[in-house]
């Protein structure tokens, strides 16, 4: 690979720098709301490895967001840090597990129906935390203390710090970004590419085109865990609505909004969905009309599906393509 | 003579109570073309998705080199060695000519777990690729995208998709047309080409071409077979004279 400087990759470079140092000067409240959006961001690209690279539009994508919340809650003793390493690969290898169950069903029916399978068996595990006693109920369950990052005794970082935290999920981000990045111009990536064009002739060409979409979506399922782990122990409480089809909805909004079938798009998306609701629900800005926040924020979506088909992003390429 | 590579035997295929393909059996030879010609609706390009495994027979029987092929999934027939080229065209319009035959290519060399190198880096996939687009001609449009292309263009990169899968058997669903006269010369010397070493069925309208470069020729009706044999056989069959009065002089696009 190489990299020219041009004024686009001195931008991204000043941001990303800009992102990395941002804890050494900005507020805690500020810090935690850009932890959320890199963990919101990290959720987004994997659905959007589904949406823009497979075609295949999911509306339960929370199900795993919520099930690695749920693991990483529960495997989190109420006095004491639980260990990380043991909540983290319990909870992505739940996501795996529930990815290769839902996906070897879901995977054998196409678009609508592929929507309303994934939504129904979102809805499933929902009802399943609303309705028992496993996870505290409609109410929820706290995490007390965040887990403890630590081998043999001594702690590599310190999570309850916001700023060290911070710096983790933005690591985490990166790392997924480059990972899918690197997944996606390979074999791999070019087959899931040609199927979500024309599947038919995938087949014909002799691809197991069942086998790819089934690879890709637990991919995005342990992706979204890896979200819903993050988002779990940054709020320190996880409940049902975390695996509500708002929270699915939500997220297919982000990819949406930054232009799907662009990894950047998906976490630019994420970020200005977060900023725009933090924006428009604050109440000493907008009075008693912040609680119409979800109204506003859908005339925003409608406003960018209508005028900009590939998404915000599209504004930014329109420049440099064609 | 030597082995079929795919003998179909008894194949039936109904959509509900139409009976689209109705008992034909064929067998296609390396180094040998087997023509395949009848009316629009006669059942040929339902055939030609028996033998792909595009549609499963409701009846009957397929064999390749040999094997039972049975209730094989589509895409282990084509890894089987079976190719097939689509009289719609079937590509990946908004790709690049050398993107959909590379995807053809590396169909042969899946390597999905290499997911760290890019999909361009592999010199094998590379290599038969460039061989296939250069073997229908369409050197200089490597990097266009297919749905710019004319559409005999796509005809060709449809063929160039087929071949470089690199099967055995072809399955040629119409590949002349909508071609131009000197793409469709380019094409049927293509195809005595390939003959050498696969074994190739080829539909057909154009009479001059399929006659000309078929050493055997099945005529449909209806879905059946109404008369196999030689060249030279079908076109003195009264049969054929029957059934097709005036139907080679259409057929002259
Ligand atoms: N998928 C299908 N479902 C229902 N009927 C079909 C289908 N495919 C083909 N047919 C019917 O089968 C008959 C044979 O069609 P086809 O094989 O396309 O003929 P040909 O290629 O010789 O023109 C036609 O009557 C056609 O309408
Ligand atoms: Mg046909």
């Amino acid at each position: 690979m190489n990299f020219k400087i041009t004024t686009r990759n001195l931008l991204v470079a000043v941001l990303l720098l800009m992102l990395c140092a941002l804890p050494l000067f900005a507020e805690k409240f500020y810090v935690q709301l850009f932890s959320k959006i890199l963990i919101m961001g990290i959720f987004a690209m994997s659905l959007d490895l589904l949406v823009g690279y497979v075609g295949l539009v999911s509306l339960g994508h929370a199900a795993f967001f919520g099930l690695a919340g749920y693991c990483a809650a529960l495997l989190s003793p109420q006095y004491e840090a639980g260990n990380f390493f043991v909540s983290f690969s319990a909870a992505i290898s739940i996501c795996i597990l529930f990815a290769l169950l839902t996906g070897v069903l879901a995977l054998r029916t196409k678009s609508f129906y592929f929507i309303m399978v994934t939504l129904a068996f979102a809805q499933m595990i929902f009802f399943i935390f609303h309705d028992t006693k496993i996870g505290g109920g409609g109410d929820g369950i706290y995490i007390y203390q965040k887990p403890l990052l630590a081998i043999s005794g001594i702690t590599l970082l310190e999570l309850e710090n916001f700023k060290t935290f911070y710096w983790f999920t933005f690591g985490w981000l990166i790392a997924i970004y480059a990972f899918l990045r690197i997944l996606l111009q390979s074999h791999y990536g070019h087959a899931l590419g040609g199927i979500k064009v024309n599947e038919h002739r995938m087949r014909a060409l002799g691809y197991p085109v069942f086998w790819y979409k089934l690879s890709a979506y637990v991919i995005a399922g342990s992706i979204g865990g890896i979200a819903g782990y993050f988002n779990a122990i940054q709020f320190g409480f996880v409940n049902p609505e975390n695996i509500s089809w708002h929270t699915s909805a939500n997220v297919l909004m982000m990819v949406i909004l930054g232009g799907m079938g662009s990894l950047h798009g998906a976490v630019f998306g994420a970020s200005v969905f977060i900023l725009l609701q933090e924006l428009i629900s604050n109440e000493s800005m907008l009075g008693s009309f912040a609680s119409h926040w979800s109204l506003m924020m859908g005339f925003f979506i409608v406003a960018v599906s209508l005028f900009l088909p590939n998404g915000l992003t599209g504004l930014f390429s329109r420049g440099s393509k064609k | 003579m030597s082995k079929p590579v795919l003998s179909a035997r008894n194949l039936t295929k109904r959509f509900g109570g139409l009976v689209a393909v109705m008992d034909v059996s064929l067998d296609l030879f390396k180094g040998k073309v087997h023509g395949v010609i009848g009316t629009n609706g006669a059942g040929k390009s339902t055939l030609t998705n028996l033998l792909s495994g595009d549609l499963p027979p409701t009846t009957g029987s397929i064999f390749y080199k040999g094997m039972e092929l049975f209730d094989l999934p589509q895409h282990r027939v084509s890894r089987l060695g079976i190719g097939r080229s689509y009289q719609k065209t079937n590509i990946f319009p908004a790709f690049t000519v050398f993107e959909n035959v590379r995807l053809a290519a590396q169909a042969l060399h899946q390597r999905p777990f290499q997911f760290w190198k890019r999909a361009g880096s592999f010199a094998d996939v590379n290599q038969i690729t460039e061989r296939a687009i250069h073997a229908v001609g369409l050197s200089d449009k490597r990097k266009i995208q297919a749905f710019a292309m004319s559409h005999g263009e796509q005809r060709q990169l449809e063929i160039a998709m087929c071949i470089a899968g690199e099967p055995e058997v072809l399955l040629l669903d119409e590949p002349l047309a909508g071609m131009g006269h000197s793409e469709a010369e380019r094409m049927i010397d293509l195809i005595s080409r390939l003959k050498n070493d696969h074994a190739i069925m080829l539909i057909e309208h154009d009479m001059d071409a399929v006659f000309s470069v078929s050493d055997y020729l099945t005529v449909m009706v209806n879905g059946q077979v109404l008369e196999s044999g030689t060249p030279e056989r079908i076109r003195t069959s009264d049969k054929v004279q029957q059934a097709y009065l005036g139907y080679g002089e259409d057929s002259h696009v």
